[in-house]
């Protein structure tokens, strides 16, 4: 039903005024009741957010932002196979990007084999969609949704499965959060502390199998990144508490999500556009505040009483030493 | 070989910091990686306080003894044991400080978070702040000078400093013994001699044991108790005037080496041009350089 009646609004918008992009693009008419209808995508979105933010602190750390998006094209694959062959869309992304994240886990160890496998994958898994869309008999807008993400589109049951994959994903992530931690910034010492590395990195590419399932859902296969990936690289700009950085990874990651929701409600255009523009925006925002922060010179060493005033002289040294 | 590897214990050089109870203990202990033999026959007690080098070529062994105590790797045959028990994966009483590598930028970790990874990072769940893990952190900074740069990135730490956290981080667990796997190398001199120097204190401090594995021995060489030098399969141990001596490696290595002592220093020369001296073929006569200090910096980086 709502799907329906987004789609009637989208026309209506489309004939009145054919050339006015603006109004395609932002149109609050309705706003209230948009909202209302809408809850429990909104709700999806925040979920997401949290989701995405969550994970993509280890995304970064573990640097496996490129493997992000090979998962995703194979999960595209899987849910282009699930439309075609009827067994349903999430159930498809599902199987595409856990086996995606499977192989790529178990293949690549080292992030240079990471790289080339899922070089190898990536183009493969897009192929594979896209031959089972051009066979899908169905509506061209279904097709579209699942590469650039379509979050109106979602019907009851299906938030109620990204629900149940998400609270999956965040549960499994927090018993592992310690570990994945030590293992992700530091392996050779967790190694020799006894923490089992090999099992946590392919616990982790199945959580992040999942997540990426649950993000093609809703911005499509070719902006997960935007979701998985952004908010925490916009993080790491400002901090490199590992306490403030996923908590800042998620506020970017729900406000991209449900602000680019609330702003695609009147507009004609997926949402995606939206989410990812707020996100960039975001990440910008954050490398500039982190360039102001490094002329000013604050670095977070703390002086003796009294020497202040020669701060800067041993910033610089120590800058020196470092590089 | 073994009775040779005895004589130090037994002729009573007492290593000066070291109590007579032994941490560590490898019987007879022989390791074998893809069907080479890394070393065989291996006796050796490390005991509380004891400051232990380990030397020798790359591809020798060195590293792999630090595996098999950390039970990463198993012996052929033989045993390991740890305070009296087999050795077993993940001991909290055993501290690792690795190599110096820089942190990647962006890497969500001050100095304190990664001190504070030794303490409770192997524990499963989320982090919770605590008073008494604060003041532990707090301590172990503190016992390794880096309380000033406590909240600074580990990323934009000099490689000194991130050393100096490298110990505090492997003292965490309450150790008894401190494994170091080349935790000078890319260092300046100044950095080699602050964190060596930092290592030696603890060890007398908590009567750790100490296995330092180098590939030269200079920095460290006036706070060694004794040496453990691996080449082609074999080894020798004792104080390093009893190894470091041009008869002891040209047995060792089976062909003419000169270890020349000038300035305090010691230079070992003509291991790396002999490669039909180790039986275990090309693997062992690659860049190996026991001479000191500069050259072979760039070789080891190069062949990691």
């Amino acid at each position: 039903m709502i799907p329906l009646l987004l789609a009637t609004s989208a026309h209506t918008i489309a004939h009145s005024s054919a050339p006015d992009w603006w109004s395609q693009i932002f149109d609050f008419e309705n706003y209230g009741q948009l909202v209302v209808l809408l809850r429990n995508s909104i709700l999806a979105g925040a979920v997401l957010g949290l989701v995405g933010g969550l994970i993509g602190t280890f995304v970064m750390s573990r640097d496996m932002a490129f493997a992000v998006h090979g998962i995703s094209e194979l999960s595209f694959a899987g849910a282009s196979a699930g439309l075609l062959f009827g067994v349903g869309v999430v159930q498809g992304s599902l199987a595409g990007s856990l086996v995606a994240a499977l192989l790529i886990g178990l293949l690549g160890s080292r992030a240079r084999e990471r790289n080339s496998i899922t070089a190898v994958l990536m183009p493969f898994g897009l192929g594979l969609g896209i031959l089972c869309l051009a066979l899908y008999p169905g509506r061209s807008a279904n097709k579209f949704g699942l590469l650039t993400g379509q979050i109106v589109a979602i019907d009851t049951p299906q938030i109620g499965a990204m629900a149940a994959i998400s609270i999956v994903v965040v549960v499994g992530l927090g018993i592992v959060w310690r570990p994945l931690t030590f293992a992700s910034v530091d392996a050779d010492v967790a190694a020799a502390r006894g923490v089992p590395t090999r099992a946590l990195s392919i616990v982790f590419m199945l959580l992040l199998g999942l997540a990426v399932a649950v993000s093609v859902q809703v911005v499509g296969a070719l902006l997960v990144l935007s979701i998985l990936v952004t908010p925490a690289a916009a993080a790491l700009r400002v901090s490199a508490s590992p306490f403030v950085v996923p908590v800042l990874s998620v506020v970017f990651g729900v406000v991209s999500m449900v602000g680019g929701i609330m702003l695609a409600l009147g507009g004609a255009v997926p949402i995606s556009p939206y989410v990812t523009t707020i996100s960039f925006a975001i990440y910008l925002l954050c490398r500039l505040i982190a360039w102001t922060r490094r002329r000013r010179g604050a670095v977070g060493r703390r002086m003796p009483v009294g020497a202040t005033a020669t701060a800067a002289a041993r910033d610089d040294s120590a800058r020196v030493e470092t590089a | 070989m073994t009775e040779a590897e005895r004589a130090p214990d037994s002729v009573g050089a007492a290593p000066r910091a070291a109590s007579l109870e032994t941490v560590l203990g490898l019987r007879n202990a022989t390791l074998a990686l893809g069907g080479r033999t890394l070393w065989a026959g291996l006796d050796l007690d490390v005991h509380a306080g004891e400051f232990i080098a380990v030397l020798g070529a790359n591809g020798s062994g060195k590293t792999s003894l630090l595996r098999v105590i950390l039970g990463q790797q198993r012996l052929v045959s033989g045993s390991v044991d740890f305070l009296g028990q087999p050795v077993a994966r993940g001991n909290r009483r055993i501290g690792y400080i690795p190599q110096q590598k820089l942190a990647d930028e962006g890497t969500p970790l001050r100095a304190r978070d990664l001190v504070g990874l030794g303490v409770d990072g192997h524990r499963w769940g989320v982090p919770w702040p605590s008073r008494r893990r604060r003041r532990l952190v707090d301590e172990l900074l503190d016992s390794v000078g880096a309380t000033a740069y406590a909240r600074v990135p580990v990323a934009t730490l000099s490689g000194g400093e991130q050393q100096r956290l490298r110990v505090g981080q492997a003292l965490a667990g309450d150790p008894r013994l401190l494994l170091c796997d080349e935790p000078l190398l890319s260092l300046d001199l100044a950095h080699q001699r602050a964190v060596s120097e930092l290592i030696d204190l603890h060890r007398r401090q908590r009567q750790l044991g100490v296995l330092f594995v180098t590939h030269d021995v200079n920095p460290v060489l006036d706070l060694v108790d004794r040496v453990l030098y691996l080449a082609g399969g074999r080894f020798r141990i004792g104080t390093p005037d009893q190894v470091l001596r041009s008869e002891v490696l040209s047995e060792l290595y089976g062909s003419p080496v000169d270890v020349i002592r000038t300035r305090g220093r010691i230079v070992v020369v003509g291991t790396a041009d002999a490669p039909q001296a180790h039986p275990d073929g090309p693997h062992a006569h690659h860049d190996e350089h026991h001479d000191p200090g500069h050259a072979s910096e760039a070789g080891e980086r190069g062949g990691r």
